[in-house]
């Protein structure tokens, strides 16, 4: 099975605050069909997500394939609210690198 | 009701960083009929909420309140700003208060009415209601808001919805100044208020919130048009090189939110799941087909923030290899020692670590944790009631990163480079002790409008 990273495929991979308490992430596709293909893989989804950045699957509070925009998309619970003493990122915003090197089985 | 009202949106955080002069001055040639921003924003954390301060320099907010002002005066329509000045608290709503009677000095601007909207809440007015048995429900996990948490809250503001907006407008306001505000609503109040369907409203004050964001390519502070109609919103860019797609369009909805299907305001949920883009022209899309729910009672959301200590920082730098593969050991050793002498951490003072170059970053979060590079930068970071213990504590902390006691180190003069024997003094460490909902018999309850003519 051949695989490609996710970095190639997607057009934008980004993370932010969704409010005070949770991470929000959107990877989004330049197509539809490295959408489909990345959605029918198996690849990217909340078990996966949760493997990769050592999270339990509870503290995914979201994960959604939105079709309008060509993305998928899940969120994160933070361990404590952002900004608090002991924050590394408040704006949530450099937490997607590990998704890029995520491999897609593209067929044989 | 007019067949269509568009709003010029210069800016996703009115002083942040300065409107760009070009593409506003192309948006208001095509004269709009009100000119909107917000300028707050809980991304910057809870510091300056707790603290009641702003995080945006003066100079840059008078600029951006002063392009607003003096095209909404030229062109004779609304200019709305919500969340003001980063916080929303009643000393931001004043401060924006006091910059537009100076500008309307200034410029000798003819007289208008100057309405501001104060959303402030004090502790003693949620502690009444939450003695009286109002359940003021968490968001996002939180459990439901306790006496004990309310009481570590120093400030809390009310994040107000359309209709204080509306009332102000109905007051005959040129210029509104809104406290805390949701970001769609201050672009949803004017439309609501001419007659077009609250669902076409709240959409188009969620395409417009963040300025140029909904535009590709990625620019920052660049001005779009949004123009409503009773059925669809269409929303344009004004900026030369920049357009409103339906890609960037459909991925600005999800944008700084955990759900893309639903935008939820006091009031009731903008419902954007059956929406439909299309293309209209090269730099305009246009968007059909969402809803709005009512919610079955009137609620708002709360935002309070508590002083956690005062905060000191210092920098520590590690090249020697061995001693980075046992960087966790080296933590551990001058943890102890703070230990020795301050106990474990809780009450007294709690020290971080940020192990830059490893996780520093991401933390637990970090996949690739066991590949630390081949320098690290440490930040100690110590947090106490008075800042003179968070400076003993985090001088403690950083200068037994030099001493660690590791079995085989061969640079026995030391084990950590500081770039300064010094610690710092950061800003308050402060922490959002509420992110709540409120329920309200009647939307003025918490908030106060006044409406005042400037200038002439």
């Amino acid at each position: 099975m051949t695989t490609k990273p996710l970095v190639e495929l997607a057009k934008t991979i980004r993370s932010k605050n969704a409010g005070v308490d949770q991470i929000t992430f959107d990877v989004i596709f330049p197509d539809r069909e490295s959408y489909e293909l990345v959605k029918r893989s198996g690849a990217l989804t909340a078990e996966t997500v949760a493997r990769l950045y050592a999270v339990p699957r509870e503290r995914l509070t979201a994960f959604v394939e939105y079709d309008p925009a060509l993305a998928i998309k899940f969120t994160i619970r933070r361990e404590r609210p952002s900004g608090s003493p002991g924050e590394r990122d408040v704006f949530g915003a450099q937490q997607y690198a590990p998704l890029f090197d995520l491999p897609i089985p593209v067929g044989s | 009701m007019p067949d269509r009202l568009s709003i010029l949106s210069p800016t996703g955080h009115l002083g942040f960083t300065p409107i760009e002069r070009g593409s506003f001055e192309i948006g208001v040639g095509r004269r709009p009929d009100a000119i909107v921003a917000d300028s707050g924003s809980c991304d910057i954390g809870p510091q300056p909420l707790g603290s009641d301060e702003h995080c945006s320099p003066e100079e840059w907010q008078r600029h951006d309140l002063e392009l607003m002002l003096l095209a909404a005066r030229q062109l004779g329509v609304p200019m709305i700003v919500g969340s003001a000045s980063d916080t929303g608290t009643d000393r931001g709503v004043n401060q924006y208060a006091d910059i537009i009677r100076g500008l309307a000095r200034r410029h000798r601007l003819a007289p208008f009415k100057l309405s501001t909207i104060c959303s402030q809440v004090s502790r003693e007015e949620v502690a009444r209601r939450l003695e009286d048995g109002v359940r003021i429900e968490g968001l996002d996990g939180r459990p439901p808001l306790t006496k004990e948490t309310l009481a570590r809250t120093d400030r809390l503001v009310a994040v107000m919805g359309v209709a204080p907006i509306i009332r102000a407008l109905d007051e005959g306001a040129d210029v509104v100044i809104a406290g805390r505000s949701s970001d769609s609503c201050i672009f949803a109040a004017p439309a609501i208020r001419a007659g077009f369907p609250e669902a076409a409203a709240y959409y188009l004050g969620k395409v417009l919130e963040c300025a140029s964001f909904a535009a590709e390519p990625f620019m920052g502070k660049e001005s779009i048009i949004g123009t409503v109609t009773p059925d669809a919103v269409s929303v344009t860019a004004m900026h030369p090189g920049q357009r409103c797609t339906v890609a960037s369009v459909a991925s600005h909805a999800m944008y700084e939110r955990a759900n893309p299907f639903f935008e939820h305001v006091a009031g009731g949920a903008l419902d954007m799941t059956h929406c439909r883009y299309e293309q209209v022209d090269e730099r305009t899309t246009r968007v059909t087909g969402f809803a709005f729910r009512r919610d079955p009672v009137y609620r708002i959301k709360l935002e309070g923030a508590g002083k956690v200590g005062e905060r000191a920082v210092a920098i520590a730098g590690i090249r020697d290899p061995y001693t980075i593969r046992h960087i966790d050991a080296v933590i551990d050793w001058a943890r102890s020692k703070v230990e020795e002498r301050w106990g474990p951490p809780g009450e007294r003072y709690q020290l971080y670590y940020h192990v830059y170059g490893r996780d520093g970053v991401m933390g637990p979060w970090e996949p690739q944790r066991a590949f630390p590079a081949h320098e690290l930068c440490l930040v100690v970071e110590a947090i106490a009631p008075r800042f003179e213990d968070a400076e003993v504590v985090c001088a403690l902390g950083t200068r037994n990163l030099f001493y660690a006691r590791l079995p085989e180190v061969k640079g026995t003069a030391g084990t950590a480079a500081l770039m300064m024997d010094e610690v710092l003094r950061g800003k308050a460490g402060y922490e959002w002790t509420l992110n709540h909902v409120l329920p309200l018999a009647d939307p003025f309850e918490l908030v106060t409008i006044k409406t005042e003519v400037v200038g002439g």
